[in-house]
């Protein structure tokens, strides 16, 4: 499909195709950490079942799903495993954040997680909740599904105009403010890891 | 290559050339979330595996040192988060001990049913999730259909589905009134079936005594030397259960069994899960029987409580009762001491060492996390077996990654 | 039940008892601690590790050394516990490690190092645990922040376009 045509009626109706079909089918990839994990392993058993809207095919390769659910706290360590395994997920995909942890970093404001996964990943759905109710991750997915209802298209072209990140920038006022502050100590550097190179860091 | 298999790693570097190190990453499937082992394989067979963790470190015990005595049991809740109340239950223990508190009868008597509670809802999480990574699907399925009973209960009582913060310094969040009571006692009575269904699908199952049978046998020695307790001692040999050799709470009052075991294998751990949660079903029936009457937190006059509100907004001594609980330089007395205290959480001894200085914040709260402990002896228990007893080993060490890293 | 007038009369006169609540303590100087826990582990029957901790008291009131290590011990047979205490100050901070006498203490002493810096001589592999390999601080130190010195937010920002 040649992305320079026009918006004709034949296409707009593949476009709808193509968004119902997948938002009825999200295969999600559970990256459960903490807590939320159980919550989101409760909203797949019985009581909840995440398998009616689609959603029971949790495989736990990234290249097989489409949806990637941040269930949990993501510590500076893990954040690296996160981010390769987002880029290993093949497009279209999505990614929800569950839980006040993977949303802003949630209770633990200290100096090892975190505080938002959407400084690092594009997030396209936020669950509060600590820890969500599984009525309220079932929300969200039914959401998800309209979203994609909404702005889906055969071809994938509403991703490639998002060239910013959406989210906070990693070193905002605060953490500036803190790294100004903090005292100098021989030998302590701020800790680099071997990160991927990409071209845009957003900043 | 040669035609034995290794049974350690060797060290000519030559002969290291055809093992392969397999990476069992943060992410995989067996649930366990967030652990890494780094395997040694020749063939199928584990030579060596080093364990690196730390993916879900987010710094609980600096937390500790910032907040106060009551806030920091929302933290407390998040480390063992497959038994939530049960850690709050151990924290406070802690803490009264260390101010010299005594609780009322009746307290004593929830707690100890929230503790059995919480039990059931660890053994039955870990029993489930071993199964479903050694492929039953439905074991878990019923094991979570009888947790989501136990959320209605703890949620009918303080709000929250898990996550509960329900315990306070010399007593409860909110008392339960006899609907509760009704609630539980519907509980146990339909729990039971549930038990001897995952019995019947598992236990004598022959793909299942195949993969947990003389699979991750650790004898009654090194389980000491390890540092095991809880269930992974007991099934070794070792017969200390903290409910009966220090009793806390008010299981000194209640008649129930310590179940033992010789095996020392995943299966005899298995067993005894399933047996324990048959013992705390006791337990719970025994405690709701004779719930004393009462009040459920200490006497507001000792200023450790917060009083009813009524009071506080009706009487004097109830206004003073209330700032001297809530204004930042009053609150509790702390003795400027350092104290080490633990329970028989369900995944073993939890224990904490607080160093108090007066202060109505710890100067130093750090856990001891069973979990921690038990996963350190995993290189060992591992050695020599095959890849895919691996899975089984680690289900059956109940290893949840927040108290692991904390 | 241990004697402390035995321990006195193999180790000296400077390990002092105290006990609170039903904890019992002894203090010990660092340079003898390792014998006393050596003693204890083969004769007086203390067979199991249960935790192995440090402090840092540099903004408590009334202490004289910058770090404590506790080490928790237990008697499975008797069901008895002691405490056993030592003091340590910069810049030395060096302990034997007592992984030859339990096991359990592998793991602990690689947290303690994490996160205090206290390194143990004798240790198998002693390297960080909890936090990256590459992270230079010590956080449970007093004079580390909670939120971290920038840290927590040093990685490159993925957008929609690249992935």
């Amino acid at each position: 499909m040649a992305v320079g045509l026009p918006e004709n009626v034949f296409l707009t109706r593949l476009d709808a195709a193509a968004s119902w079909a997948r938002s009825n089918s999200l295969w999600p990839m559970p990256f459960a950490t903490a807590c939320c994990g159980i919550e989101l392993m409760a909203t797949a058993a019985s009581r909840h079942d995440m398998a009616r809207f689609g959603a029971e095919v949790m495989r736990f390769s990234p290249r097989q799903c489409d949806l990637l659910i941040v269930a949990g706290r993501v510590v500076m360590k893990m954040l690296p495993v996160l981010q390769r395994i987002w880029l290993q997920m093949p497009e279209p995909k999505w990614c929800i954040s569950m839980g006040a942890c993977a949303c802003t970093g949630g209770v633990f404001d200290t100096y090892a997680v975190v505080q938002g996964v959407d400084r690092f990943i594009p997030v396209d759905m936020y669950v509060p909740g600590c820890p969500p109710r599984p009525e309220q991750l079932l929300a969200a997915l039914i959401e998800m599904q309209q979203k994609i209802m909404r702005t889906g298209t055969f071809t994938g072209r509403e991703f490639a105009k998002r060239t910013t990140s959406d989210g906070p920038p990693p070193f905002d006022r605060d953490e500036v403010r803190r790294l100004q502050e903090a005292s100098v100590v021989p030998g302590l550097d701020i800790y680099t890891p071997p990160g991927i190179q990409l071209g845009n860091t957003g900043k | 290559m040669p035609l034995t298999l290794a049974d350690t790693l060797p060290t000519d570097t030559d002969e290291r050339e055809y093992l392969w190190t397999l990476n069992f990453g943060p992410q995989h499937p067996a649930t366990h979330t967030t652990l890494r082992l780094v395997l040694t394989l020749d063939g199928e067979r584990v030579v060596d595996a080093v364990p690196h963790i730390g993916y879900l470190h987010s710094g609980f015990e600096k937390l500790g040192e910032h907040l106060d005595f009551n806030q920091y049991v929302t933290i407390v809740d998040r480390m063992n988060y497959v038994s939530p109340v049960a850690n709050e239950i151990a924290w406070h223990h802690a803490v009264e001990k260390l101010l010299g508190v005594e609780l009322t009868p009746r307290c004593k008597y929830l707690r100890t049913i929230l503790a059995e509670l919480m039990r059931l809802h660890d053994h039955l999480l870990n029993v489930g999730t071993a199964a479903l990574d050694l492929g039953a699907f439905t074991a878990f399925l019923y094991g979570f259909q009888q947790r989501e009973n136990i959320y209605d209960i703890i949620e009918y009582a303080s709000g929250q589905r898990f996550h509960a913060s329900y315990t306070r310094v010399g007593g409860v969040l909110f008392d339960v009134n006899n609907a509760w009571v009704e609630k539980v006692r519907k509980f146990i009575k339909e729990m039971p079936p549930t038990i001897d269904e995952i019995d019947k699908l598992l236990t004598r199952n022959r793909i299942f005594i195949d993969r947990t049978k003389g699979i991750g046998v650790l004898n009654k020695v090194d389980a000491i030397n390890y540092g095991a307790t809880g269930p992974i001692a007991r099934a070794s040999g070792v017969v200390r259960d903290l409910r009966k050799d220090e009793p806390y709470l008010a299981y000194g009052d209640l008649d129930f069994k310590v179940v033992c075991s010789e095996g020392g294998d995943c299966y005899a751990r298995y067993l005894l899960r399933m047996r324990e949660m048959a013992e705390s079903l006791k337990i719970i029936e025994q405690a709701l029987e004779n719930i004393p009457g009462g009040p459920v937190n200490v006497d507001p006059g000792t200023d450790l409580v917060l009083p009813a509100k009524p009071a506080v907004y009706r009487s004097i001594e109830g206004l003073i009762q209330h700032f001297e609980v809530l204004m930042p330089n009053r609150g509790f007395d702390v003795p400027c001491e350092e104290l080490y205290a633990a329970t028989e959480s369900p995944n073993g001894e939890l224990g904490f060492y607080i160093v108090a200085d007066g202060n109505v914040r710890a100067y130093r709260a750090r856990t001891r996390p069973p979990s921690f402990i038990h996963f350190a002896m995993l290189p060992h228990m591992i050695r020599g077996y095959q890849l895919s007893d691996l899975v089984a080993i680690l289900g059956s060490i109940n290893i949840i990654a927040a108290e692991l890293d904390r | 039940m241990l004697e402390l007038k035995s321990l006195h009369d193999r180790f000296g006169y400077d390990l002092t008892e105290s006990s609170f609540r039903d904890n019992r303590r002894i203090v010990v100087p660092s340079e003898k601690v390792y014998y006393v826990l050596e003693h204890l582990w083969r004769e007086c029957g203390f067979d199991m590790l249960v935790e192995m901790t440090a402090a840092d008291y540099l903004e408590y009131p009334g202490a004289t050394d910058r770090f404590g290590v506790m080490y928790v011990l237990l008697n499975t047979t008797s069901g008895e516990r002691l405490i056993v205490k030592t003091h340590l100050n910069l810049p030395e901070l060096e302990l034997p490690s007592v992984y030859p006498l339990w096991h359990s203490a592998d793991w602990m002493e690689r947290e303690v190092y994490d996160m205090f810096g206290i390194t143990f001589a004798g240790h198998p592999d002693l390297r960080r645990i909890l936090m990256p390999e590459e992270f230079t601080a010590y956080p449970l130190r007093k004079d580390y922040p909670l939120k971290g010195r920038g840290e927590r937010h040093n990685f490159p920002v993925i957008t929609r376009a690249e992935s």
